[in-house]
């Protein structure tokens, strides 16, 4: 219980704190001992939750489930080696002007700011309080993108500042028209927002308000999940901030974004009885898959290719969880999980190479291998493991989800299998000649800290062989949790 | 008679919506902006006066303050540091803009009106606000489009819904303050980068088409 607080607080606290020594060259270590405190912190919270199960505290106004356990432990795991990776990533920033002392301490602060958020997002029962934390987040983390300030960078800042507010003032208009909705039957006002509260009455609610309550909030947080064609901002935004804040957004705010969209499929599930929410994720879902594949193919910039790669996965995700029931819920959550580790691990394994050979052109970067073995090989690696090669856990997910979806519907699976090996091509098309190949330019091998990096491949490698009976103890929970 | 200049004042905010979309000089908008919060607002207060809800007074003192005060007042600080205050943006195909936004509110109103008029109302002034954010080229825009949004929103919450807990309202108007905020953080760096504020020249990113 005070795990959760403090789960909470120290976030907010180091934010404060980087308010005034973010500058240094110590906030860096400062930000990775803090952030793994609050690893532990979370872990505490999860031990705590496997004893006495899920648990409301301060008033109803924290709510701790199998689901959002998972995602928060998640979210600060990635957090965790983040920081450990953005530590050098940044400082070197520094030493070679990039950036300046003053951008480097918004940089800390937001980072705090923004993890802040995300957990009060992750934590919170009050649908109202979701909402305020999302746009929080949203707002700390548009500086990060156009931290650069170049002409680019201010351009994909504002794109995903101007697609996000207005997405998630959609949403806002959602979570009014539920709340709304529940003012008839329950009288007092607090109550009227409390998740769990919501749920149980949510079968007496109108369900033609409910509707379309849903569809505002599909298309708002699908917008900050980055579903087509609400995508815009996302490879823009990928592409262009620091190597670190990229690793942010795909390894935490995408989860945190498309926990927030589960949580009101729960609750619409609950008081619709059709298939609405299913049809809209898998509709949504479909059509990311798709685009995100065949935009795969012709890229000119690293990031840019694997956002396009993250669009094409959280749309299979979706679909996933649009097909609902037990076993397609379960790979939802489990191809979530593994998504994002390896997802985040590619997109430090990039900030090295752009650190390494100055630029993230595609054109421009051949023979990795020969420049620079280590990024080389741990490059083509991650991305047989996003290809969805055996025995990464994404194989195993994408391997489930076939299956899942032959059952669903034979006509699905076809256009899955088809996708699938035109991504794979897609990818190595691009990488293949990335890796292999003579370097163009003579540049002199410099070492990295890409440990992180391994330590979620590594997880991604063991969780495809064997899943430990305490999370899968935990994913049993969330499904039920999902689909009770 | 209470509840007739609420539905009076409501209708209003839905004309200023309309007057935001055909409005093509900044500082108008900003002036309009102020009228609209202002008659949500009072709308809210008589609520508070026929319900005898006491959040609601504090929640019509909040519109007040930030919106019709704080945020336009930033707003105008912004514009005179800009030095735009007399610019023009030329809006395209004016009569088509209006025909547009009136179907969206019978749309609205088809949607929602078997359960409630007001939701109806918000809704419309909600979609309107996104209209002028579609439709307008210049950042500026942009920003009173997100806060007449906000506003139809807040038509909902406030004379629809009767109020939220205040913790969430009180949350909402903090991140639509920090919202004005790097809105105009924003335009001093879009200024400086692009020279200008129509956001149609930022066309560095996009998809090669080969």
């Amino acid at each position: 219980m005070t795990a959760l607080y403090l789960l909470l607080l120290i976030p907010f606290l180091s934010a404060l704190l980087m308010l005034l020594v973010g500058g240094a060259k110590i906030a860096g270590y400062i930000n990775v001992m803090v952030t793994a405190v609050n690893f532990v912190m979370s872990l505490f919270v999860a031990y705590y939750f496997l004893q006495y199960g899920s648990f409301v505290v301060m008033g109803q106004y924290f709510y701790i489930d199998a689901f959002n356990l998972l995602v928060i432990v998640l979210a600060t795991f990635t957090a965790m080696t983040t920081a450990f990776f953005s530590n050098t990533y940044m400082w070197y920033n520094v030493t070679i002007n990039q950036l300046s002392r003053n951008q480097l301490r918004l940089y800390h602060a937001m980072y705090q700011l923004f993890i802040f958020a995300s957990l009060v997002v992750l934590t919170t029962n009050n649908l109202g309080i979701l909402w305020v934390a999302i746009e929080g987040a949203t707002l700390a983390t548009v500086l990060l993108v156009g931290m650069y300030r170049t002409k680019e960078a201010v351009e994909a800042a504002w794109k995903y500042f101007i697609l996000c507010i207005v997405g998630v003032a959609l949403t806002l208009f959602g979570t009014v028209l539920i709340y709304f909705s529940s003012i008839s039957v329950l009288p007092q006002i607090d109550t009227r927002l409390l998740w769990n509260v919501l749920v149980e009455h949510a079968s007496t609610f109108d369900p033609n308000i409910i509707k379309i309550a849903f569809i505002f909030i599909m298309v708002g947080y699908g917008t900050k999940i980055g579903f087509v064609p609400l995508h815009n901002w996302l490879p823009d935004a990928y592409t262009e901030c620091p190597a670190p804040v990229t690793v942010l957004l795909s390894g935490v705010l995408s989860n945190v974004s498309l926990y927030a969209l589960i949580r009101f499929k729960i609750l619409v599930d609950h008081a619709l009885n059709n298939n609405l929410t299913g049809n809209l994720l898998i509709g949504f879902g479909l059509l990311s898959f798709v685009v995100g594949a065949a935009f795969l193919q012709r890229q000119r910039k690293l990031k840019r290719l694997f956002s396009y790669s993250s669009i094409e996965h959280l749309g299979l995700i979706a679909i996933a969880f649009g097909i609902g029931g037990k076993t397609a819920t379960f790979i939802g959550l489990f191809y979530m999980l593994v998504h994002s580790l390896a997802k985040s691990a590619i997109f430090i394994i990039i900030g090295g190479i752009i650190q390494q050979v100055g630029t993230q052109l595609i054109e421009k970067i051949r023979g990795l291998i020969k420049i620079n073995s280590e990024l080389g090989w741990s490059l083509i690696i991650a991305t047989l493991v996003m290809a969805a090669v055996p025995p990464f856990g994404i194989f195993t997910s994408e391997l489930l989800l076939f299956i899942a979806s032959v059952n669903f519907s034979p006509f699905l699976a076809v256009i899955l299998i088809f996708g699938l090996i035109y991504a794979l091509a897609g990818l190595l098309r691009n990488i293949q000649p990335v890796v292999y190949g003579e370097p163009i330019t003579n540049i002199t091998k410099k070492s990295f800290l890409i440990i992180p990096a391994y330590i979620h491949l590594g997880v991604v490698l063991i969780l495809g062989l064997y899943i430990p009976p305490v999370l899968q103890q935990l994913l049993h929970a969330a499904v039920a949790v999902i689909t009770r | 008679m209470v509840t007739t200049l609420i539905s009076i004042f409501t209708i209003f905010v839905l004309l200023t919506a309309f007057v935001f979309i055909m409005q093509d000089r900044i500082h108008n908008m900003i002036n309009t902006f102020i009228w609209q919060s202002s008659l949500l607002a009072a709308a809210t207060f008589l609520t508070a006066l026929n319900t005898g809800k006491m959040e609601l007074y504090i929640s019509a003192t909040l519109t007040i303050v930030l919106k019709a005060i704080i945020i336009p007042y930033l707003l105008r600080r912004l514009v005179i540091k800009l030095n735009i205050r007399h610019k023009v943006a030329a809006i395209k195909y004016p009569f088509l803009l209006l025909i547009g936004a009136a179907s969206l509110v019978f749309f609205c109103y088809q949607l929602i009106v078997p359960t409630n008029n007001i939701i109806a109302i918000s809704m419309a002034v909600m979609l309107l606000g996104m209209l002028l954010l579609i439709t307008h080229h210049k950042a500026v825009s942009h920003i009173i489009g997100f806060m007449s949004m906000e506003n139809g929103i807040f038509l909902a919450v406030l004379l629809g819904a009767q109020g939220m807990p205040m913790a969430v309202e009180l949350g909402v108007a903090f991140d639509v303050l920090i919202a004005t905020v790097l809105f105009g953080v924003f335009f001093f760096q879009l200024r400086k980068n692009i020279d200008s504020l129509d956001v149609d020249r930022l066309n560095l990113l996009r998809e090669d088409v080969e």
